[in-house]
């Protein structure tokens, strides 16, 4: 049977009609089976009704308009193939070396998805295992600067790396005269090893090591090295005109061993005494416990006069006062070999009289380590200046310029400037065309640090490593590889390092390398830096600085640097002054005594005139604590540069009153003011100085300390029916319930030296938004975390409050990191009408910032005032543009993905880190435990360099923050503003001074 | 054919008949504009102008463009918020409370005040939500239910008892105002000519016909509004002052604020309506309906709480000094002798010195000195509210953050834009609704039985003689 059985695929083939046939061998049929609902004429006669043209209408009107809804696509582009070490959302750490200008950080790289982010103190080092400074914190940024240059150039025209070194090699090879090498200092064992060798290839070659804040005549004083001071076993501290918390040879390792001295505690009271002699109110100035102010004029003579007494004969001859010369002195006898005195002089002379008074006082030894001096300054002044000679002599056949700037920075810049036109190659491995880059022929733009390889050696025995943590941005290249192309070699930077480090790693080299590399510091004692004695010297007479009328000094900022490496951070320009808190600009900080005789004001713009007949104009900021007949200008401003537009226009440089005397640089000279009659406002973060009599900053006496420390605080007691009550005593409000984490922190006055390295690693951690001068004047800087600085006021009656407004004329100074202090009972969680600010279940006043529609009731209510308002939109706003990190998409790599960037019209402040917290705890979580006392940091703590802030969980009774609230309740520990009843979870720590 | 009381005063002079107040009355809605008027609106529309571009600037670049600070968050804003809604109180103080009180006097500038209060507080509702950084959610602030989860809002917010008390306050008196119109709406309608203006005046007056059913509803609501505005009066400066009561700034937690702020805001609103029915009564000639008698009404409740808000003053420096807490005692001596004294005396001379001159009865009923010291009192009254807002805030707790306010050129312009915005709807009001209420001032016209005692009236009146020269009968 073949009888196919038939399916039919429908009515319509069984009944095989016309139509059906006509269509049949149509896979998609015209017709459409909508005869039914409307009846067949309208579908066929294909005239369309009017509800569907509504219809149709409406639909196609929605979809063009949804699809011009549509945003502009950003592409987010995963990763091909995954890099091993890449998680996103996961941060890398990486150890590596911040150093400049003699600041000195060993230190932890954060990178999210391969950027970096953030910089931390390394805790393996030896030196800064603390916290880091300011600049370390800043120079993130300076890694992701838009106007670094992007390749290199022959004068001044982009050209390929090969054309750079072929015509380099070309000119090295028939170069006459003396080839010299002019770096700032360079600590790096391999670096200076390179160099010479690059330098023996010629007839006559010189490494020039130029210091814009130079301490020449430390060195020269003490065999070419810096003393290993150790400020953590002096007992007797006696600084002259030394900012070595600030600025001076390596602060932030100072700032651990000075502070060592200073945390005190009950159960055995000691504390150093420290003396700062000093013309401009320093960092150390402000935390010294007598302080003292003295002309430039006058320091010889002192250090002449403590010479004296302290090796047995009379101190005279000095302006200071007697008595107070003989506490010092008396001091100084009663500790030998716990005593220590620094001088900031760069004079030979004087430098040679300290160390016989450190000698004499059985400082070696002791207080000054002699097997491990500090390599952190080798600036040779005599040496520079020799040089700057040299090249206008015409003697001179190549220079190279490597992190020097001396036609910016050296007070003989115009002769540097001359002398170069006679220098046949010129080369400069700036990262951009600055004052000197301008006059090389060659541009050989150098990596950033976070993009090179380098190792270093700040103090003999202590070496670390610097890896790079990004591969490089722009085409750059650094300036080692470049040196060992140039000698023809084959050999890379990283290679020549590991090579010279093979003599410090004994037993497997690739394993002891790799953990080196991974800790980022080897501090085993050996020691690979070759560091002589100076070849070049001055004299070794005291310098006699004539006294002039008014005595000018330039000096170096503590958040600046001193040769203008950081003008274009505006990270760093607008991290306030420690002490003046003033942002953005230089000034003329003048005594008020000068001011009053002067008939000057805050603000009036003077004309000074220097020795050498140059003048600038700069407007005068009152310094109470500047000694009379002084004034001192900060170094690094007054650039004018294209590629450099956030210092534009900023302050004047004065490195005019430096002067060269007996060939030694003295960072001092006479000056003439002249009155102009334009006035030119200071951007100060700070406008009122005093604390009013008010309790909201606390200090004592340690003699009162050790007599009693439980009477050092003073406690608010509010007046109630039973008698005096602690506010908290009587309250309306119902207390939260912690029932697992309680944060909190301490705050200890007596470490803090108030530096800004909180506020700096705060602004970091946080995207907070950089607003500029205009806005900084306007009191609308946004950094949550603050470091207030207050001047003791000068003699007044009690409640005479116009008189307490006034400073003393040279003050006490006390400083005091305010930050939001996560009320428990919080003003500003109260009158939120949204209820965008509110408490967490572990103590933190969070803020949301996407329900803060901005009625900014919140800020007027804070009694602390530290919330923060964005005014204007911040990100993405050309009025804002010198604010890199939210405004190219370069800068915008730094910010910390982690953070909300804000946007225009919320509130916002301090967070505890919250983004920390939660990560802690997660992590904790993860392995099923809970979070382990100290896992948990804030950006600020973390950063800290003398453990000032302590962060932790006050629920945990083993924590380190309950143990200290625990040992010091009722003694130093006090909550600003306690009579608010407010409840702060921030403590403090009463301050004490070992006055004398 | 007015008849004058031997006892009474008479409330409205000139000798009205009922049709001259409804002509009086009508002209100026019915008329061309006058010049006097429409000068007036061309000024009040520049202010108008400079209003919309400050407000742009505002919204569009941020609250950055106006003088506030990190330590300063309020400042001109809340300033002007709280000086605006302090006027906005006279019209429905004047409406409910006289009309409680059976103050007839009040009938003829109770129109006009309420239509200032409704205006004044539009002035001041635009403040609450420029101020905000982000306006455009300014929505939040109402308990909506909404899609964002549990999100609710801060009942604990002194701000939300603010949006809750203003808007009351705006509706309720906006009501008040309205059901007021509706009679006069309807004589204007039957009167009206052009087939816009019946329509539109048609529309308006709900089709009001003069029933006595009408009347009676007109009279039931009239009562229940003037018994619910009543305490709204009170409440809404209440309210506002906790702004400040409530929180812990010195100079601002202080509980004398409720009545303080209550009283001051009776004495500004009062000198406002005065400031404008001293110019209105000119410019629509309508001396014979707002009369020195109601001027110096009003002059007596100026010096009245102006007298109060002296002694709030006082007290409050005597109660810094008495609580020994040093904040407050700071904040006080800073108001009078730090930085911002310039302001500090400013209110103390604009509010506390100048309204004493009203003892006298010749300055009471001088209208020039009267206009002169009314405009005083409003820029008291507002340094008032600067001296508060601005010298608490910039020296509070932490010296470390004082600091200073200054306005920028945005301030000013917002502050000189609302007062156009003001004028222009003042204008606009004046030119289009009835100025005064035509029902109810019919109702006072004869204040006593008709008896004529034509001597009487003249020896009684000898002395107002010259002012009221038309109080005689006009056979």
């Amino acid at each position: 049977m073949q009888d196919r059985i038939k399916y039919w695929k429908g009515i319509e083939e069984l009944e095989n009609t016309p139509e059906f046939e006509k269509h049949a061998h149509n896979e998609f049929p015209e017709f459409l089976p909508i005869n039914g609902a409307e009846g067949g004429e309208s579908a066929s006669s294909g005239k369309t009704h009017r509800r569907d043209f509504l219809k149709l209408l409406g639909f196609s009107m929605a979809a063009v308009s949804l699809a011009s809804c549509e945003a502009p696509v950003r592409k987010a582009i995963p990763y091909l193939n995954k890099p091993v070490d890449v998680e996103p959302g996961v941060a890398n750490w990486y150890a590596s070396t911040f150093y400049q200008g003699g600041d000195y950080n060993s230190i932890l790289v954060k990178t999210r998805e391969a950027r970096p982010i953030k910089i931390e103190p390394n805790p393996s080092s030896g030196l800064t295992p603390l916290g880091t400074s300011p600049k370390a914190q800043g120079s993130l940024l300076g890694l992701y600067d838009n106007n670094r240059l992007r390749f290199p150039l022959i004068a001044g025209k982009e050209a390929k790396w090969e054309e750079v070194d072929n015509q380099i090699k070309s000119r090295l090879a028939n170069v006459s005269g003396k080839v010299a090498f002019v770096s700032s200092t360079i600590i790096s064992p391999s670096t200076k090893k390179l160099i010479d060798e690059f330098g023996s290839r010629f007839g006559n070659f010189e490494h020039v090591t130029y210091d814009v804040n130079s301490a020449s005549g430390l060195l020269q004083a003490n065999g070419g090295v810096i003393p290993g001071y150790d400020f953590s076993k002096a007992n007797i501290i006696v600084g002259i005109n030394a900012d070595f918390l600030g600025t001076w040879v390596a602060p932030v390792p100072f700032a651990k061993q000075y502070i060592e001295t200073r945390k005190i505690n009950p159960d055995n009271p000691a504390m150093s005494r420290h003396y700062q002699f000093e013309t401009i109110l320093s960092l150390t100035g402000s935390n010294a416990d007598v302080r003292v102010p003295i002309k430039p004029s006058e320091e010889a003579a002192l250090v002449s006069a403590l010479h004296s007494a302290v090796t047995g004969g009379s101190a005279s001859g000095t302006a200071v006062d007697a008595k107070l010369l003989a506490t010092v002195v008396k001091d100084l006898q009663a500790n030998r070999g716990k005593a220590l005195v620094v001088s900031g002089s760069n004079d030979p002379g004087v430098q040679e009289l300290v160390k016989a008074i450190n000698t004499a006082l059985g400082a070696e030894g002791s207080t000054i380590d002699t097997a491990a001096p500090y390599y952190v300054k080798q600036g040779n002044d005599a040496a520079m200046l020799r040089l700057i000679e040299e090249m206008n002599a015409g003697s001179v056949g190549a220079v190279f310029f490597y992190n020097a700037n001396p036609v910016y920075n050296h007070p003989l810049a115009a002769r540097v400037a001359s002398g170069l036109q006679k220098v046949g190659l010129k080369v400069s491995f700036a990262d951009r065309v600055e004052e000197t880059a301008k006059l090389a022929d060659f541009v050989t733009p150098d990596h950033h640090y976070l993009e090179s390889w380098n190792d270093f050696e700040p103090k003999r025995g202590f070496l670390s490593i610097s890896q790079p943590v990004i591969s490089p941005i722009f085409t750059t290249r650094q300036m080692q590889d470049s040196l060992l192309v140039w000698s023809n070699q084959s050999t890379d930077f990283y290679e020549y390092m590991r090579n010279n480090w093979r003599t410090v790693i004994s037993g497997n080299f690739n394993e002891g390398w790799e953990k080196a590399v991974h800790d980022g510091v080897l501090e085993n004692g050996t020691s690979l830096l070759k560091v002589s004695a100076p070849a070049s010297t001055a004299s070794s007479a005291i310098r006699k600085i004539q006294p002039s009328a008014i005595e000018a000094v330039v000096y170096e900022k503590v958040s600046m640097g001193a040769g203008g490496e950081n003008s274009n951070n505006p990270w760093l320009q607008e991290l306030p002054d420690p002490v003046s808190k003033a942002t953005w600009g230089n000034y003329v900080a003048m005594p008020r005594q000068m001011a009053v005789d002067m008939g000057v004001k805050q603000d009036d713009v003077l004309k000074v005139t220097f020795a050498n007949n140059e003048s600038i104009e700069l407007p005068a900021l009152i310094q109470p604590g500047q000694a009379n007949g002084t004034v001192a200008i900060a170094m690094g401003f007054g650039r004018d540069l294209d590629v450099m537009p956030v210092a534009k226009g900023l302050g004047a440089s004065a490195y005019s009153i430096a002067t060269v005397n007996d060939g030694a640089v003295l960072y001092t000279s006479g000056v003439k003011l002249e009155k102009t009659n334009a006035t030119s406002p200071i951007a100060q973060t700070q406008t009122h100085h005093t604390i009013m009599d008010r309790i909201v900053v606390q200090e004592n006496s340690f003699a009162k300390y050790k007599e009693n420390p439980k009477e050092v605080t003073k406690y608010v007691r509010i007046a109630t029916h039973e008698g005096p009550a602690k506010p908290a005593a009587i309250s309306l409000w119902d207390d939260y319930e912690y029932k697992n984490h309680h944060w909190g922190m301490v705050i200890d006055l007596n470490s803090c030296i108030g530096c800004g390295a909180c506020t700096m690693s705060c602004n970091v951690e946080n995207n907070i938004p950089v607003v500029g001068k205009a806005e900084v004047l306007m009191r609308r800087e946004m950094h949550w975390m603050r470091i207030d600085r207050y001047y003791s006021a000068k003699e007044h009656e009690p409640k005479d409050y116009a008189e307490m407004e006034h400073p003393a004329d040279n003050p006490t100074v006390i400083f005091q990191p305010m930050l939001c202090q996560h009320c428990n009972h919080a003003p500003c969680e109260t009158v939120c009408p949204v209820a965008a600010t509110m408490h967490s279940s572990e103590g933190i006043n969070q803020m949301a910032y996407n329900r803060c529609v901005g009625t900014r009731y919140c800020a007027n209510n804070c009694p602390y005032k530290v919330r923060r308002f964005n005014w204007f939109a911040y990100a993405n706003n050309d009025k804002f543009g010198f604010n890199e990190p939210m405004n190219n998409d370069l800068g915008k790599m730094v910010l910390n993905p982690d953070v909300t960037v804000r946007g225009r019209g919320v509130m916002e402040k301090c967070s505890f880190c919250v983004q920390r917290v939660q990560l802690g705890k997660l992590e904790a979580k993860r392995e099923n435990r809970r979070p382990k006392d100290g896992e948990i940091v804030t950006a600020c703590a973390q950063s800290c360099p003398t453990e000032a802030i302590v962060f932790g969980d006050m629920k945990d009774p083993e924590s380190r923050i309950s143990k200290i609230l625990a040992r010091q309740q009722g003694e130093r520990a006090f909550h600003v503003l306690e009579e608010l009843n407010v409840q702060p979870n921030i403590t403090y720590l009463t301050k004490i001074r070992n006055l004398a | 054919m007015q008849h004058v009381s031997p006892i009474r005063e008479p409330l409205v002079t000139g000798g009205k008949t009922y049709h001259d107040i409804t002509e009086d009355v009508c002209r100026q809605v019915e008329a061309k504009p006058n010049v006097r008027w429409a000068a007036a609106l061309a000024v009040a529309l520049v202010g108008l102008a400079i209003f919309i571009y400050s407000v742009y600037r505002t919204l569009w670049y941020g609250i950055g463009e106006w003088g506030l600070n990190k330590t300063v968050g309020w400042a001109w804003d809340i300033t002007n918020f709280v000086w605006w809604v302090g006027i906005g109180h006279a019209g429905t103080l004047i409406s409910a409370i006289l009309l409680l009180f059976r103050q007839k006097w009040r009938t003829s500038i109770n129109r006009a005040a309420e239509a200032m209060t409704i205006f004044a507080v539009i002035c001041a509702a635009m403040f609450p939500v420029l101020h905000m950084g982000r306006p455009w959610l300014a929505y939040w602030v109402l308990p909506l239910p909404n899609t964002f989860g549990s999100l609710w809002v801060n009942f604990n917010s002194p701000l939300l008892w603010d949006v809750f008390a203003i808007s009351t306050y705006f509706s309720v008196s906006l009501v008040f105002w309205y059901i007021g119109l509706i009679p006069d709406f309807a004589t204007i309608r039957d009167r009206a000519t052009g087939p816009i203006a019946r329509r539109a005046y048609a529309l308006l007056s709900f089709g009001w016909t003069g029933s006595a059913k009408h009347w009676s509803r007109y009279e039931t609501v009239s009562l229940i509004l003037a018994g619910l505005a009543t305490p709204l009066v009170l409440s809404v400066h209440t309210i506002v002052s906790f702004d400040f009561a409530t929180s812990v700034i010195p100079g601002w937690h202080t509980t004398i604020f409720p009545p303080y702020f209550v009283a001051g805001a009776i004495f500004s609103g009062f000198a406002m309506v005065l400031t404008l029915m001293i110019i209105t009564r000119k410019v629509f000639y309508l001396e014979d309906y707002i009369t020195l008698e109601h001027i110096e009404s009003m002059n007596k409740v100026i010096i009245l709480t102006g007298s109060i808000v002296g002694i709030a003053y006082t007290t409050e420096f005597f109660i810094a000094w008495y609580s020994g807490v040093e904040y407050e005692q700071y904040a006080f001596i800073n108001r009078a002798f730090g930085p911002y004294w310039w302001a500090y005396w400013s209110m103390m001379t604009c509010n506390v010195i100048t309204p004493q001159l009203f003892w006298f009865r010749k300055i009471r009923r001088s209208l020039t000195a009267t206009f002169i010291i009314s405009i005083f009192v409003n820029i008291g009254m507002w340094f008032e509210r600067f001296v508060i807002i601005v010298t608490s805030l910039h020296r509070d707790y932490l010296p470390s953050s004082w600091a200073m306010f200054s306005p920028t050129i945005i301030d000013v312009g917002v502050y000189v834009g609302t007062i156009g915005l003001f004028f222009t709807l003042f204008l606009l009001f004046c030119k289009f609704f009835p100025v005064i209420n035509m029902a109810e001032v019919k109702a006072i016209l004869k204040s006593s039985s008709e008896v004529k005692h034509p001597k009487s009236a003249a020896t009684m009146h000898a002395t107002d003689k010259d002012l009221n020269s038309n109080t005689h009968h006009n056979e």
